[in-house]
């Protein structure tokens, strides 16, 4: 992770206030891009044509399709206004145009009329060096869903030259408050680039800790609307929520299986904070730790075989490792004062977490296999860590001012980007999963 | 629920001027006013207008029983009773001297008032991560609940409650705010 070498670049804002005029209402979150990367792929994302619709549309494709790929910080998509022409079809590129100022790929596109009332997006993938095309998709979608189209062709241009899936088509949850005295907790959904906001839950009292089910249908959180810690489920699409833990003491931290079937929550009601398991269906519980340290923060390995937690039971806040089946927990974490919140890559090989060290706290990565550990951030309190769900991206919470405010951080560190927030103080993101109606 | 809010009220109120030190200095003309007033409700033992030491104000809380409910104790300002803030160390759930003398008086109060009930709530600062920090808070709690437990309060007076980082007294991001945020509030209901 050579600073040296990370260029930092800052959007004009031109580009990116343009964009902003033509979007809807209710985005709160905006990306800006605070570092970029070097060695990024070159690539150009060429304006959708939509001359032929009968109506202007607010929604820009292209902007979509390169503010994704240079939040990856795999690629580097060229500012628009240095094209040397504007081609919608394959058949009027000239390649050597394109190869002569760099760049790698080109990808246009066109948004036609469709009969019933619905919109024909049609894209094609081109490498530039041998001059053919690697994708080409078209896309019949209502005009509401066109944002969402702009994402899922993010993603097959992404893991067609990655090889690796793409995770700009899924959501994020977070909490924001509101307000200084009356504070208002909102848990909200977003998608991954800050847009399309809907509110879960609002109470005056805190929200904390929300967890994706494995399908993406669900959230469990943590909230105090009775005065007290207890964990809820509530599924998305209907609102439904039921409480499902409201113990004596701590009813915190719940995270789902990866069968979906069980919630490894952190109760207090033995006096110690332990981790349990429970039954989502019978509410069964099961006791996974016993110890008079705080056992909290549980996160699922991907095998769902066993358990990385915080415990302090060595003085200090570490990560450890407990299998299902019972046994003594495993110390992970040995290099700094304080390792908490840690999220596992979706291999298992990786974890994320809060490295605590001379008064900073930042997002680090520990690659389980060769036990280095790579800082990936550097502010003074960073918070929340969380996979996207290729592994590639990690979200977290930071401190900006006197507001909380949300980032991702490319896995490798060298690439970072702020969503900021207009209003509130935005705290405890988490990626969900990939959805699974992909076909 | 009133009593407990106007409890919660009136703990935020005196928490202006709870006993941490500096404050108790500060406090002191309020403290004559405070004892005079105390003069003509009791039976003239605080008259002496000398700076209260918490043990001997302990006794003298036991020996008004008699005469005050435990309400009135409660409402009285500058005893150990009238301060509800107990503050701790960072990443650390140990009770120091100066506020064990408080609790000390908190103990021998619930165990001479059957009738009131103490929620404990346990507040962390925001450094760190949340859920481990609400786990801090619970622990906080855990461990003033323990000392009134020894001091004499029953286990069916104290309830626990840990908010973490969530709600802080003050707002900043310095060992100044810190300070006052790692903290247990002592919330009074009389039954």
């Amino acid at each position: 992770m050579n600073k040296s070498i990370a260029i930092k670049w800052i959007f004009s804002g031109l580009l990116f206030g343009l964009s902003l005029l033509s979007l809807p209402a209710q985005a709160v979150i905006t990306i800006e891009i605070t570092e970029g990367v070097e060695g990024a792929i070159p690539m150009a994302v060429v304006e959708f044509d939509s001359a032929s619709l009968p109506l202007k549309l607010k929604t820009d494709v292209a902007e979509i399709i390169s503010q994704n790929l240079n939040r990856s910080g795999v690629f580097k998509v060229l500012n628009a206004s240095k094209y040397p022409e504007q081609p919608h079809y394959s058949k009027d590129v000239v390649y050597p145009r394109w190869r002569s100022i760099g760049q790698e790929y080109l990808v246009v596109g066109r948004i036609l009329n469709k009969s019933g009332g619905k919109l024909d997006v049609q894209f094609q993938l081109l490498d530039v060096l041998k001059q053919k095309q690697l994708l080409g998709y078209s896309f019949p979608v209502r005009l509401r869903n066109l944002r969402t189209t702009a994402h899922e062709i993010s993603d097959l241009i992404y893991e067609k030259i990655t090889g690796t899936r793409g995770a700009f088509n899924t959501r994020i949850a977070y909490v924001s408050v509101h307000g200084q005295k009356n504070r208002r907790y909102v848990l909200q959904v977003a998608d991954t680039d800050g847009f399309n906001p809907q509110t879960i839950l609002e109470s005056d009292q805190p929200l904390m800790s929300p967890s994706w089910s494995p399908d993406g249908q669900s959230l469990a959180y943590v909230s105090f609307e009775n005065k007290r810690p207890e964990i809820f489920i509530q599924h998305l699409a209907t609102a439904r929520r039921s409480k499902v833990s409201g113990f004596r003491g701590l009813n915190s931290a719940p995270a789902w299986s990866p069968d979906g079937k069980q919630l490894a929550i952190v109760l207090s009601k033995d006096r110690s904070a332990d981790i349990y398991v429970m039954d989502v269906a019978s509410k069964k519980l099961r006791r996974l730790t016993r110890h008079r340290a705080i056992d909290t923060e549980p996160v699922w390995m991907p095998d769902g075989q066993s358990i990385v937690f915080t415990s302090d039971r060595s003085g200090k806040p570490q990560l450890y490792e407990v299998s299902l089946n019972g046994g003594s927990p495993r110390r992970l974490t040995f290099e700094g004062r304080y390792n908490t919140a840690a999220d596992v890559s979706p291999d298992g090989k990786r974890l994320v977490m809060v490295y605590g060290e001379g008064g900073q706290y930042r997002i680090a990565e520990l690659d389980r296999e060769n036990d280095n550990l790579n800082l990936l951030t550097r502010n003074k309190l960073d918070e929340s860590p969380s996979y996207s769900p290729n592994g590639e991206m990690v979200l977290y919470a930071s401190t900006l001012g006197n507001k909380g405010v949300l980032y991702m951080v490319s896995r490798d560190g060298r690439s970072k980007h702020k969503l900021s927030d207009q209003q509130g103080d935005i705290r405890e993101p988490v990626w969900g999963p990939f959805k699974q109606n992909r076909q | 629920m009133n009593r407990y809010l106007s409890a919660g009220l009136l703990s935020l109120l005196l928490l202006a001027g709870c006993a941490q030190q500096p404050e108790a200095v500060k406090n002191q003309t309020e403290q004559d006013a405070a004892a005079q007033q105390a003069g003509q409700d009791a039976n003239g033992q605080t008259g002496e207008g000398a700076t209260p030491i918490a043990g001997s104000d302990a006794e003298a809380s036991a020996m008004q029983q008699d005469t005050l409910s435990a309400e009135e104790l409660l409402a009285q300002p500058d005893t150990p009773l009238a301060a509800r803030t107990i503050y701790f160390d960072y990443d650390s759930a140990k009770v120091d001297e100066d506020s064990m003398v408080l609790l000390e008086a908190h103990g021998a109060f619930l165990a001479e008032n059957g009738n009131v009930r103490v929620t404990l709530v346990g507040h962390t600062d925001e450094r760190g991560s949340r859920d481990y920090n609400l786990a801090l808070g619970d622990r906080r709690a855990q461990s003033v609940r323990r000392i009134l437990l020894f001091q004499g309060a029953s286990t069916d007076q104290i309830d626990t409650i840990s908010y973490g980082e969530e709600q802080p007294a003050v707002l900043g991001h310095d060992e100044a705010a810190w300070s006052k945020n790692r903290r247990v509030e002592l919330q009074y209901q009389v039954k």
